[in-house]
């Protein structure tokens, strides 16, 4: 538990997806983590999490983007990010490093005080004061690695329960990976494209008008498959939503509107005649 | 049995494309994983257990000497013989020298992964011994010139109607559909060969040191009859499947028919500890161990070791969407999935098989039903690096990350090479905000569209909220002034 005596200090770390990508999910986490409490900083020596180079074999550069990493976020309190892929990679950096290396013992410190956002929020501040409105109901898909090496499955349930008006509407197999998986989508394209028709197809059949996750990379694939095959369902990260951007386009849109019911969409009246 | 693991994508795009395939595959989604799902909720300690499994597997990897003498003198004892073989080559001339001492033409074979990883029937065929399946699946794999695509349902890629052509051509029987029909066909065509026999040959998915015994385990009886009505069986088998005792063994059972089928118990555990004995009814007058190596002892003492305690109960393979969207011929070799995306490279050369440990999201699942607890992700990471190190990686990977780490190495210049991509993905997204055609990009455009930038980049419009704010801050300080 954080000292009540005084706010916790936090470093987000904005990750480079929604840097590039969504900068809108950066201001939500700072507004959500300023809630909640927190003083919040944006260091200005961070990059990317290395794990393109990491999952690609390159052992070398990911120890030389781990150190800059550890040096950028040195001296925080806690590190915060909203992804658990990203969170999970800082989860890994002990490993890349003998136990004998100083690194080692920085990475592990490193490991201890960094957290994905929802279970920052949850696990570790307990906060329940979630203050914003979703008129609709959404689906929510499981990002893996928050999922399997962070464990992070109830945290944003628990977050999105508190958003007045929205309705959670569970789709099948929302633990089974998008296809997104990094490089692996450009990388064996025709396997990724399946993986996320076989989202989609499950994110229509439960009804929800919105597609919800916790991580960018995720989102942009399950995002662009949905435009793709001309489904009217928006898809949004978490954060968003927990912080009432409600005047926000979706991922993929460029203006701001209402989400439809998924049985609205032309993509499903097509397919029921 | 040719190896197409080079052909990875090639074999994987044709696999996606292959309606009877895929309603197979649907099949395996819909029984497996929900079965094991089922029989796991029904035994709350079946985590604790597996706890136990990892650490008694890691226990008998450093003692793998010590079990497997203790096993070959127990074998001996009790009449038998053991055949130690480090390659595929050396167990298939054991095998075959075995066979021609009996003057065998015709062997059994109850399904056994480890002679489809030497080979065994090809080496047997060309060498005048004539191998038959008895396994159902292997059978009609073997009636249809295929190999198995599963390691524990070897036939998963077909479908009911391309047995009933098999059976139609081979058996010369009236062509059925009805599952029941051709099963009583299978039986009678196979009870045959069972008595004909003169070798019969199967794998073990258990070796009992302190009784010198070893273990199948099958739903089908048929490993039974291979092992019992011929003069002479042959188990082949590889050295990690050594256990201590009896009591360690009913520990996997446990595990393995609960991950591999959600069978609480496979239906025949059969053990064989040495040959018959003077007052047995039945049993065969010969018992041979052909332990395999293969590369296995190499795993000893390196990052791969914790592969080897593997108990081949296939729950990654079922729950990986990658298996699950292509399929186990796509893989190229004998071992498909995750488990054979860890295997392979160490059998036939990361230099063939460097597609295998790549194709795979690092999502996790097949860790997380492993009843071993093997980090499978970690493995085939540990092949990746494997694959940069030796300048095995496409160049477009290895200057693609190396450019990439470069920048991300330098927060400058990183933040300049963001800001440039960021401007050109929102020229390309227009006003829609969504790219359907991106140059360089086709792997993710082809089939799906990507969502443009919504703005600058999140440390552009920080930092001019930060450049606001401060002058806010300083204006009413220079008014005061």
């Amino acid at each position: 538990m954080p000292n009540a005596e005084r706010s916790p200090q936090v470093a987000l770390f904005v990750t480079c997806l929604v840097d590039m990508f969504r900068p809108e999910i950066g201001f939500a986490s700072i507004s959500l983590l300023q809630q909640a409490g927190c003083s919040v900083e944006v260091p200005e020596r961070q990059t990317c999490c290395g794990q393109p180079a990491f999952n690609s074999g390159d052992r070398a550069s990911t120890q030389d983007i781990a150190r800059q990493t550890i040096e950028a976020f040195d001296g925080y309190e806690y590190v915060v990010g909203p992804s658990g892929s990203c969170i999970g990679m800082l989860h890994h950096y002990p490993e890349l490093f003998e136990a004998t290396d100083p690194w080692h013992a920085r990475a592990q410190d490193l490991k201890a005080r960094a957290f994905e956002i929802t279970s920052f929020l949850v696990d570790v501040l307990q906060f329940r004061g979630i203050q914003s409105e979703f008129d609709g109901s959404i689906s929510y898909h499981d990002s893996c690695a928050g999922l399997r090496e962070l464990g992070i499955k109830t945290q944003p349930r628990a977050l999105l329960s508190q958003v007045a008006g929205l309705q959670l509407s569970e789709m099948d197999e929302s633990e089974t990976c998008c296809g997104f998986g990094g490089t692996f989508c450009v990388k064996y394209p025709d396997i990724s494209n399946r993986m996320v028709e076989n989202k989609t197809a499950n994110t229509a059949a439960s009804g929800a008008g919105t597609l919800v996750g916790g991580d960018l990379g995720c989102l942009l694939n399950m995002a662009g498959k949905l435009k793709r095959q001309g489904h009217e369902i928006q898809t949004r990260h978490v954060v968003e939503i927990l912080a009432g951007q409600n005047d926000l386009a979706a991922i993929g849109e460029s203006e701001v509107r209402r989400p439809a019911t998924a049985a609205a969409s032309p993509y499903d009246l097509a397919k029921q005649l | 049995m040719q190896i197409t693991s080079p052909a990875f994508k090639q074999s994987a795009r044709i696999a996606l494309k292959d309606a009877s395939l895929q309603k197979a595959l649907g099949n395996l989604k819909a029984g497996f994983p929900v079965k094991r799902a089922q029989a796991v909720a029904r035994l709350p300690e079946f985590d604790a257990l597996r706890d136990e499994a990892r650490d008694l597997k890691n226990h008998i990897l450093e003692n793998l000497d010590i079990y497997l003498e203790q096993f070959e003198s127990k074998v001996l004892q009790q009449g038998g013989h053991v055949h130690w073989c480090r390659s595929s080559d050396d167990a298939c001339k054991t095998i075959l020298d075995i066979c021609q001492q009996v003057d065998a033409k015709t062997v059994t074979k109850g399904k056994s992964m480890v002679s489809e990883e030497i080979n065994l029937n090809d080496y047997l065929e060309k060498n005048g011994v004539t191998p038959v399946e008895t396994d159902l699946g292997e059978y009609i794999l073997q009636l249809r010139g295929d190999h198995p695509s599963h390691i524990i349902a070897p036939a998963i890629h077909l479908n009911l109607e391309d047995v009933s052509e098999a059976f139609h051509q081979h058996h010369h029987r009236p062509k059925s559909s009805d599952p029941a029909v051709l099963m009583q066909e299978a039986r009678e065509v196979l009870r045959e060969q069972f008595v004909a026999a003169d070798v019969g040959i199967t794998g073990a998915n258990f070796l009992v040191a302190e009784t010198g015994s070893t273990l199948i385990v099958t739903n089908e009886g048929n490993g039974d009859l291979t092992q019992t009505l011929p003069k002479t069986h042959i188990v082949v088998t590889s050295i990690e499947k050594v256990v201590p005792t009896l009591e360690d063994m009913t520990l996997f059972l446990r595990l393995l028919a609960r991950s591999a089928t959600g069978q609480e118990f496979t239906v025949y555990n059969t053990l064989s500890s040495g040959p018959k004995r003077s007052d047995d009814q039945d049993g065969p007058e010969n018992f041979h161990v052909v332990l395999v190596d293969n590369g296995r002892s190499d795993m000893l003492g390196g990052e791969l070791q914790e592969m080897l305690r593997c108990i081949r109960c296939s729950a990654c393979m079922n729950h990986c969407p990658v298996y699950g969207a292509v399929g186990g011929h796509s893989y190229g070799w004998v071992y498909p999935g995750p488990m054979g995306s860890v295997l392979t490279p160490q059998m036939i050369g990361i230099d063939k098989a460097a597609l295998l440990p790549n194709a795979s999201t690092f999502c996790g699942k097949c860790e997380s039903v492993c009843p071993v607890r093997i980090p499978l992700p970690k493995l085939m990471r540990h092949w990746r690096e494997k694959e940069f190190e030796r300048h095995l990686s496409p160049k477009a990977v290895r200057y693609g990350i190396g450019g990439w780490a470069f920048f991300a190495k330098r927060p400058r210049l990183y933040r300049l090479l963001s800001q440039g991509s960021n401007l050109a993905l929102r020229l390309l997204g227009g006003k829609k905000g969504l790219i359907h055609r991106l140059p360089l990009g086709a792997g993710w455009t082809d089939g799906r569209d990507m969502p443009a930038p919504s703005g600058k980049t999140f440390m552009q419009q920080w930092q001019a909220k930060q450049q606001v704010q401060q002058k806010q801050q300083q204006s009413p300080q220079e008014q005061q002034s």
